[in-house]
């Protein structure tokens, strides 16, 4: 069943018709052509469609695009300013933290939502028990980020590279931030 | 997936309204677990009605000193909350071992409650199950049976509910509150799912149209001192093999225990709250020894599959090991208390 | 690092090292940061269909009836196909390709129909309701040592020889047993089905226009994909197009074309001119694209009380599926790794009604690898000696089968430089006497090694473009290995021109010929065509072309192929921290020494090394394809449930490279690095378990249960 739904997907304004079934992943790929976004298992399983809806990381494989009518949406592809990157974009170039690039969107988006959940303090299934103010994205040790970023499965093995370039571009959020 | 037609609820009675008088239809929260099943042709509603941006999405202090929790709370939101984090650690610390961020940035309290098996032969609709398909028989039973239940299960089926979140609730003693064509009432989360029985199909007591609108955890000042412990087959983004949810209230001593609040997960078709352990600890110091005694107790009646029977020695060291922590962490150097493993 | 070459150098004309050897930056980071690399099903289409395949739900049998009439009548629906209304195709050699052509059945998940419509929501679920009634007939779906019927296939894969024997192992094993300060060591290591599962699912989008076939498809082969491709079709290879610039990992199992790249292209046959999109999902892939079949070695050792080996063993036991061979040539490194006069090795595979097993990583090898270097180990234990100490004692001056010299050989040198590195010069070789906590904690080593693969056939062009720049062409592929960025380094160097003057384009049939990324032979075999075509074009046309010259060469044979046995080789070391009351298995420290020639780019070789070992420490811990043989089905065939290794589980991980200058090899020195990085893995880990805890597990993976009945039976006791 067909219906018309609004999406804003990297600051630009869509009106797309929609099966009821389709999925916001599939809404993007195969009805808008934002590719950016990977579907790797389709399950939630893999983190590959990871983008950040309504600002919060999210897969998209799982969302009906009719229950996101009206959505603002942020693919790998609309995170820098024009043509610039990034700083998590621009990290992963620098720690090779990619290989075959199918999960590296996804990669990309989720590390862009855990410094953001890192900013506000949210604990992980790792943050010492009781530590009262949480957590600050400087503070992003190994472990902290490795579970924050265990949603996004990355076949090729480029685990230990992704967690430095993490790592760096919480740093220069942080400069960023401190300037 | 069979097409259906879409509705966006304008309130919880009218979508209460809607889903009973259509029975095809069915609530759709975040759909984490829904639009699955609806891929994988375990379900194929023909209307759905989206609860998703109902105003049930605040915690709320109670007067006596507990939480309302609204049922369209991100489990992200929840772990992270600072009421969640400070008094029900246990409650914070098993939603942030559940799926993975971005999962729990969508996913519901209300949801996370009603999540299905993941029993893998459920949710392939070539296999028999009596879940999916009642009367087709259990495909599991005689199969593949790592991630099953070891207690209370029948011949009907052997699957485990799949939450941690609801396993942590289960040891806080929350109710659930719901709303159906009859009102509201309140389930406590014990009673809320069933075992499976001869109807396994029912994973809860909940009637066609009922939607869960919140969940109400009780005052319990001793649940600072709780922990979650998730023991699964990666170190992240896994379900259970077995998961252990305990709250401790401790004599002036350090060690000996008022009472403890445990509830177990991985091991059954509910989660499990262990009563039996519960009993045998109370008045007693927490030593390696009565925990042990107790977890024992708790799977005295535990009934191992062809490939489960490990979960029975790794809950008790399991439990035994998070009342060591729970212990430890009220009084690092508890003379007699829990050192060691055997 | 010092290095050891065989016999005299033959000086050998080498392109100037300039870009070659420098860490440079991926060249498609960007792109994959930011989303824009297309792969195969993303390439943009006027009006595409969809496709969905329908698999068979019974493992072996006849489909007797045929239903498609609730599928038709879905709205969106275009057609559906099964081998009642499918074409014939002009080969049917492969059977795993020829699909859609009879009724039978020969394994559950196979498949047997697809449902083409507008759009792909349409089309999964017309796909669920096509019926199909079947005829079921006995199957065997699970290799069971001593119970499965076994047979001698005529080679293992890549024409290894099946069996191999010198002297008499029987008589060593009976000596060392005779002898009180020998060990005889007969142990069976078991190793699981394991699926490549790359992130990328398969996916191919197929247009026919008239009698010219044009496909985007994820493949480690255009070329080859195309050639098969048009073999199945009766076409002439000028017909069939492949066009993949982009893979998004492959691992094997896009080293041939499946099934899937049939179905779309007969698919497509029925929209002439439309295109159609075909992804298999992710649970289909479990039985669609290949898997590395479970294995069972039989390892016997003899060894004094020197740890010198007298007798070396591998008996390995495999699956394949009744209907078309693939011998995985697990025997393999046991002919090359340590010396010992006796010597026996065996292949053999029971044909059971199951999906097509077929590449993954480091075929032979990785499984093959597994239960030798876990012996390796015991007999270390037994012997009271170290065991980097055992490898480097039988450490084989030639190639033990063959006698021929090795082109270089620096085992001994990687174990060296491993133990160095990592530490192990004080280890306590004692078990489980270590702990932290709630943490019992150990170290463990273990060899890796991978040959050196030739592939002839590869072709690259050079064209001076009039943008001042040249246009270097080879059909190769980029699966995340870093051919963009390596194969146009070893262009610039070759032509003797700065990096950003050369257009590399790959990925395209439309370029000349190149093999398969596969055997990690792609760079060596690109490259050195790349070299060759440099080469030619600077004779044709000097240093100051004009736009539009152009030349093109094959690779050249290596006239030392015959002379010398070549291989790569390596060592792997790993702390693991085992939780006593769980027996969890965490792996905080893997640190792995590579001797592998000459290194194009340290950057990407090292991902690519890390990527080896991060897979093989997911084998090792997490990897397993359950199959329940009632059903004849692959349980847990979705990434719930099929664990591969996720960022928590990885700690540090740390690959360095031996320079190691092998004229030998091909005119790069490069011996290929994409496959060795997963060998030995597995071992040194459970080599490690067993330090940490005193548990020998002679399987992997190793989880936790397997450990916890061992941590049961023998506490080790705190300290």
């Amino acid at each position: 069943m067909e219906t018309e739904i609004r999406l804003r997907v990297d600051g630009q304004a869509y009106e797309v018709t929609v099966d009821t079934r389709t999925t916001v992943l599939d809404a993007l790929r195969e009805r808008l052509g934002i590719t950016s976004p990977k579907k790797g298992c389709d399950h939630g399983q893999c983190g590959s469609c990871t983008v950040l809806l309504d600002g919060r990381r999210a897969t998209t494989c799982l969302a009906l695009a009719v229950s996101y009518d009206g959505a603002e949406i942020t693919t790998a592809e609309g995170l820098g300013e024009g043509e610039e990157l990034h700083p998590v974009q621009q990290a992963f170039v620098d720690h090779d933290a990619l290989q075959c690039g199918y999960c590296t969107p996804g990669q990309v988006c989720s590390a862009v939502g855990v410094l953001r959940e890192a900013a506000q303090g949210w604990p992980s299934a790792v943050t010492e028990v009781g530590a009262e103010g949480g957590i600050s994205p400087e503070a992003l040790d190994h472990d902290e980020i490795a579970e924050r970023m265990s949603g996004n499965l990355c076949r090729c093995g480029a685990y230990v590279n992704i967690v430095p370039a993490v790592a760096a571009a919480a740093e220069a959020t942080a400069e960023g931030a401190g300037r | 997936m069979k097409p259906f037609r879409y509705e966006r609820a304008a309130d919880a009675a009218g979508a209460v309204a809607t889903v009973a008088a259509h029975p095809g239809a069915a609530f759709l929260g975040a759909g984490t677990n829904l639009v699955d099943h609806l891929k994988l042709g375990i379900t194929s509603p023909d209307l759905l009605v989206d609860v998703s941006r109902l105003p049930m999405d605040q915690v709320e202090e109670r007067a006596d000193g507990g939480l309302r929790i609204g049922a369209n709370v991100r489990n992200a939101d929840l772990a992270a909350h600072p009421a969640v984090r400070t008094r029900y650690p246990v409650l914070s610390q098993a939603l942030l071992s559940g799926a993975s961020g971005q999962l729990r940035n969508l996913a519901t309290t209300g949801g996370n409650l009603l999540q299905r098996t993941r029993c893998a032969y459920f949710q392939d609709p070539s296999s028999p199950c009596n879940k999916r398909d009642p009367g087709s028989g259990c495909a599991a039973l005689e199969g593949w049976t790592r991630y099953h239940a070891v207690l209370g299960a029948s011949s009907h089926c052997v699957a485990v509910h799949p939450s941690d979140m609801a396993v942590a609730m289960t040891a806080l003693g929350a109710v659930v509150v719901t709303l159906g064509p009859d009102g509201e009432r309140r389930v406590p989360l014990t009673e809320f799912h069933r075992l499976p029985g001869d109807a396994p199909h029912r994973d809860t007591v909940l009637r066609h149209g009922e939607l869960i609108t919140g969940v109400e955890l009780p005052a319990l000042p001793f649940a600072t001192r709780s922990r979650y412990r998730k023991v699964r087959d990666r170190a992240s983004y896994a379900f259970a093999l077995v998961s252990v949810a305990v709250a401790l209230d401790l004599e002036d001593d350090g060690r000996t225990v008022r009472e403890a609040r445990i509830a177990l997960g991985g091991i059954a078709h509910k989660p499990w709250r262990a009563e039996r352990a519960e009993a045998a600890l109370r008045g007693l110091p927490a030593t390696e020894e009565s925990c042990r005694t107790a977890a024992e107790a708790e799977t005295a009646d535990a009934h191992p599959l062809r490939d489960n029977a490990f979960k029975v020695p790794l809950v008790h060291n399991t439990l035994v090991a998070v009342v060591r922590d729970l212990v430890g962490q009220g009084a690092p150097e508890a003379p007699g208390g829990l050192e060691g493993s055997r | 690092m010092t290095t050891r070459t065989s016999e005299s150098r033959t000086p050998e004309p080498a392109a100037r090292p300039r870009a070659v050897g420098a860490d440079r930056e991926r060249a498609d980071a960007r792109d994959k940061v930011l989303g824009r690399a297309p792969y195969a099903f993303e390439h943009p289409m006027e009006r595409p269909c969809y496709a969905h395949a329908v698999l068979s739900s019974v493992p072996r049998g006849r489909i007797t009836a045929v239903d498609t009439e609730a599928a038709r009548q879905e709205e969106g629906v275009i057609t559906v196909l099964t081998y009642e209304n499918a074409e014939r195709l002009a080969s049917t050699d492969d059977a795993e390709l020829a699909i859609l052509q009879g009724p039978e059945v020969a394994f559950r998940g196979q498949i047997v129909g697809a449902v083409i419509a507008e759009t792909p929501e349409a089309a999964r679920e017309a796909a669920s309701l096509v019926r199909f009634t079947y005829a079921e007939e006995p199957h065997a779906s699970e290799l069971k040592p001593g119970e499965s019927e076994l047979y001698r296939p005529e080679t293992a894969n890549g024409g290894a020889g099946t069996d191999s024997e010198l002297g008499d192992l029987d008589a060593a094993m009976e000596a060392a047993r005779a002898d009180p300060g020998a060990v005889a060591l007969d142990e069976t290591y078991r190793t699981a089905m394991t699926h490549c599962n790359p992130m990328e699912p398969h996916a191919t989008i197929a247009v026919w226009q008239g009698d010219e076939l044009t496909l985007y498809d994820s493949s480690q082969s255009v070329h080859g994909h195309r050639d098969t491709l048009a073999e199945v079709f009766g076409l002439d290879r000028a017909r069939v197009h492949m066009i993949c610039p982009y893979v998004g990992g492959g691992f094997g199992s896009k080293g041939e074309p499946h099934a899937h790249s049939v179905l779309a292209a007969l698919a497509a046959r029925e929209v002439s001119g439309r295109p159609v999109k075909l992804a298999l999902t992710r649970q289909q892939m479990f039985t669609l694209v290949g898997y590395r079949t479970p294995t069972y070695q039989r390892v016997r050792l003899a060894a004094g009380a020197d740890g010198r080996l007298t007798g070396i063993g591998m008996d390995a036991v495999e699956q394949t599926s009744r209907i078309k061979e693939f011998a995985e040539q697990s025997a393999n490194p046991t002919r090359t790794m340590y010396a010992a006069p006796h010597r026996k090795t065996t292949h053999r595979l029971a044909a059971l009604d199951v999906p097509v097993p077929s590449w993954m990583r480091a075929p032979g090898e990785c499984p093959g690898m597994f239960g030798p270097e876990v012996a390796m180990d015991e007999l270390a234990e037994r012997l009271g000696l170290d065991p980097v100490e055992v490898r480097v004692r039988n450490d084989a001056p030639t190639d033990p089968e063959t006698g021929k010299p090795f082109s270089s050989r620096n085992l001994v040198a990687c174990l060296r430089e491993g133990a160095r590195r990592f530490g192990w010069q004080d280890r306590d070789p004692r078990p489980a006497v270590r702990r932290e906590g709630r943490w019992l904690i150990g170290t463990g080593v273990a060899s890796s090694a991978y040959p050196v693969n030739r592939q002839p056939g590869s072709v690259a062009a050079v064209q001076y473009r009039d943008d001042g720049r040249y246009r270097v062409g080879i059909g190769a592929a980029d699966l995340g290995t870093g051919a963009w960025t390596v194969l146009a380094q070893i262009a610039a160097d070759a032509l003797d021109v700065p990096l950003d003057q050369v257009d590399l384009r790959i990925g395209d049939t439309a370029l000349p010929k190149a093999t398969v990324a596969g055997g990690s032979s792609g760079t060596a075999m690109w490259g050195s065509a790349i070299v060759a075509a440099a080469r030619k074009f600077r004779e044709r046309h000097g240093h100051d072309p004009s736009p539009g010259d152009h030349a093109q060469a094959e690779t050249p044979a290596n006239p030392h192929a015959e002379r010398f046995a070549m291989h790569a080789f390596g060592a792997q070391f790993v702390e693991v921290r085992v939780d006593a009351d769980t027996g969890e298995v965490r792996v905080p420290r893997l640190l792995g020494v590579f001797a592998a020639g000459r290194i194009i780019n340290p950057r990407t070789a090292r991902s690519q090394l890390i990527g080896g070992m991060t897979m093989g420490l997911s084998m090792a811990l997490h990897e397993e394809t359950v199959t329940d043989p009632r059903y004849g089905l692959l349980v847990n065939h979705d990434l719930a449930n099929y664990h591969i290794t996720a960022n928590a589980d990885v700690h540090s991980i740390e690959a360095h490279s031996i320079d190691e200058d092998d004229p030998y090899v091909n005119p790069l020195g490069a011996k290929g690095i994409g496959e060795i990085g997963i060998t030995g893995t597995a071992a040194a880990v459970v080599n490690a378990v067993r330090h940490a805890t005193g548990v020998r597990v002679r399987e992997v993976p190793v989880t936790l249960d397997k450990v916890l009945e061992g941590l049961r039976n023998g506490p080790p006791s705190r300290q």
